[in-house]
């Protein structure tokens, strides 16, 4: 395996689009990468595109024939959550193998006010049939929260500790002119909302919305040709569920991400101290501290601690979430995978504005797909 | 109308593991299956063992009705037409096996609730299916 540089990044700011196709959300992302990255469609050897709502109908094709029909090679990838970096994967390992010297990898999704995601699954052709509401919940809000109410079990972690996640990715949206929402909330404000699935509150719940993001990766022998500012990828990793005890009844977020975690800082040669800002994973509030933990940026129960001292703050021990976070930027599944790498990229070349991790070397990017999938990006300065 | 051949309606459970047993003398209950390489339990049948990969025939298991609450979720808003509050939840049984399903008989409120309570399944017919059959669902409550 040859070392890959991301050259090019952009994302469209998340939101609400009635009025685009998915190829003209996607399109438009495209392009502005390509522009970051000095080049244009003739360039690229490979396309990976990520949009899970359209699977079914050759997204990548039609951004092609949205801005460029240059006859290569198209992977459509679909992965739940983990879609838009599977997709970056994708397009890793294509310049990696040294099969291809470029690829880009675009993620987009249009998921307009659908509501809660999975509602109404299940049950057949006859609603009768239907469990949801019925043997408890597989909804992802009572997923996920079920499983911050585990971390209370094992931890004694509040629901408050919870809430003050929402509190800091709020915050940090203030300074994102790509975040859906830049609503700053106070603690209170969170505790009191309206409760989706306890504990998490309406604030402690991801949007649904639009977009697009894209990056474009090219060799690093190549990179220099493109940027002065090459981005190493340090380590691209996928994991699935292994098997643990109540993973198939209750899905385990935590073991596929402390797989992937482990996987990524072996490959890079680097541990989680050396990490100076993490985009994870925050689809509700009670999985961004669950993953603290997974991501070894704390010991084991600690996770509580960590939010209350404030060190995930930017300005604090490890940022996290600097963009806002899926809370606040939004989370069009497809787009958000490409989105935080798009994030880290941005802070590493100093190109984050007023939220700017100061001297930011090492960034790592999360994603879980529920059913499930994980997926870490570890990126470095050059 | 159904058609004249089909059979009269019956009792239909919602899933495939929760066993209605002809005699009413004996209780509905859950079914599982144990690797008989590693002895991992899953509910409801299996082609393959995922823990251990065995492809040994599993061992059909006769699940307890009584379990320990292990976490839950209070649901305030849920899928069109699911009434909410209520409490999700994940229940273990002794076989190692654990259960998705709602808390009966405790009101949506995190203080009514204690991990490790014992619980107890418990039957209804919830809705008609489209060929008249009741369908049975279960629950669990506090003991």
């Amino acid at each position: 395996m040859r070392e890959v540089a991301v050259v090019g990044v952009a994302m469209i700011k998340f939101g609400r689009y009635p009025e685009k196709t998915v190829p003209e959300l996607a399109g438009q992302a495209a392009l502005l990468a390509l522009k970051d990255a000095g080049m244009d469609m003739k360039d690229i050897e490979l396309l990976a595109s990520g949009n899970l709502y359209q699977s079914n109908a050759m997204v990548g094709q039609r951004i092609l024939q949205t801005i460029g029909q240059t006859g290569i090679p198209v992977i459509n990838v679909a992965n739940a959550c983990a879609t838009g970096s599977t997709a970056f994967r994708e397009a890793y390992f294509a310049v990696a193998s040294g099969a291809y010297d470029t690829a880009i990898a675009i993620g987009s999704e249009q998921m307009g006010k659908m509501g809660l995601l999975g509602a109404g699954g299940g049950g057949g052709s006859d609603p009768a049939y239907s469990t949801e509401g019925v043997l408890g919940s597989g909804l992802m809000p009572a997923v996920f929260g079920m499983a911050g109410v585990e971390h209370m079990r094992k931890y004694g972690t509040t629901a408050e500790q919870f809430a003050k996640v929402s509190v800091k990715n709020h915050k940090h949206s203030m300074h994102n002119p790509y975040s859906q929402y830049q609503t700053e909330v106070g603690l209170e404000d969170v505790m009191n909302a309206r409760v989706v699935s306890w504990p998490n509150t309406l604030y402690m719940c991801c949007p649904t919305g639009d977009g697009a993001a894209a990056a474009v990766l090219c060799s690093m022998e190549k990179a220099r040709q493109y940027t002065t500012k090459p981005i190493r990828v340090g380590a691209s990793v996928l994991t699935s569920d292994p098997w643990t005890q109540r993973d198939l009844t209750m899905p385990d977020i935590n073991t596929l991400t402390r797989n992937a975690s482990r996987e990524a800082y072996e490959t890079a040669g680097l541990g989680p101290e050396d990490i100076d800002l993490i985009e994870l994973h925050d689809c509700f509030a009670t999985a961004e501290l669950l993953h603290y933990e997974n991501l070894g940026i704390c010991g084991e129960g600690e996770a509580g601690r960590m939010i209350d001292e404030g060190a995930t703050y930017v300005g604090g021990k490890i940022p996290v979430n600097a963009s806002g976070g899926l809370l606040s930027k939004g989370h069009p599944l497809g787009a958000t995978g490409v989105a935080n790498v798009c994030e880290v990229v941005w802070h590493l070349r100093g190109e984050a504005g007023n939220r700017q991790v100061e001297g930011a070397k090492v960034g790592l990017a999360h994603v879980i797909g529920l059913g499930s999938a994980c997926t870490i990006q570890i990126l470095e300065k050059v | 109308m159904p058609e004249a051949t089909a059979p009269a309606p019956g009792k239909k459970p919602i899933v495939p593991f929760l066993a209605l047993p002809s005699d009413p003398g004996e209780k509905p209950y859950l079914t599982g299956s144990r690797c008989t390489n590693c002895g991992a339990s899953y509910l409801g049948t299996r082609m393959a063992c995922s823990k251990c990969f065995s492809t040994e025939a599993m061992e059909p298991v006769k699940l307890s009705d009584r379990g320990e609450l292990h976490v839950f979720s209070i649901v305030h808003q849920s899928a069109p037409g699911v009434p909410t509050p209520y409490v999700a939840a994940i229940v273990d049984l002794p076989e190692g096996v654990s259960v998705r399903c709602n808390i009966a008989g405790v009101g949506a409120d995190p203080k009514d609730l204690k991990f490790g309570m014992p619980v107890q399944m418990v039957t209804e017919a919830i809705r008609k299916d489209r060929d008249g059959n009741d369908v049975i669902a279960f629950s669990f409550k506090p003991v």
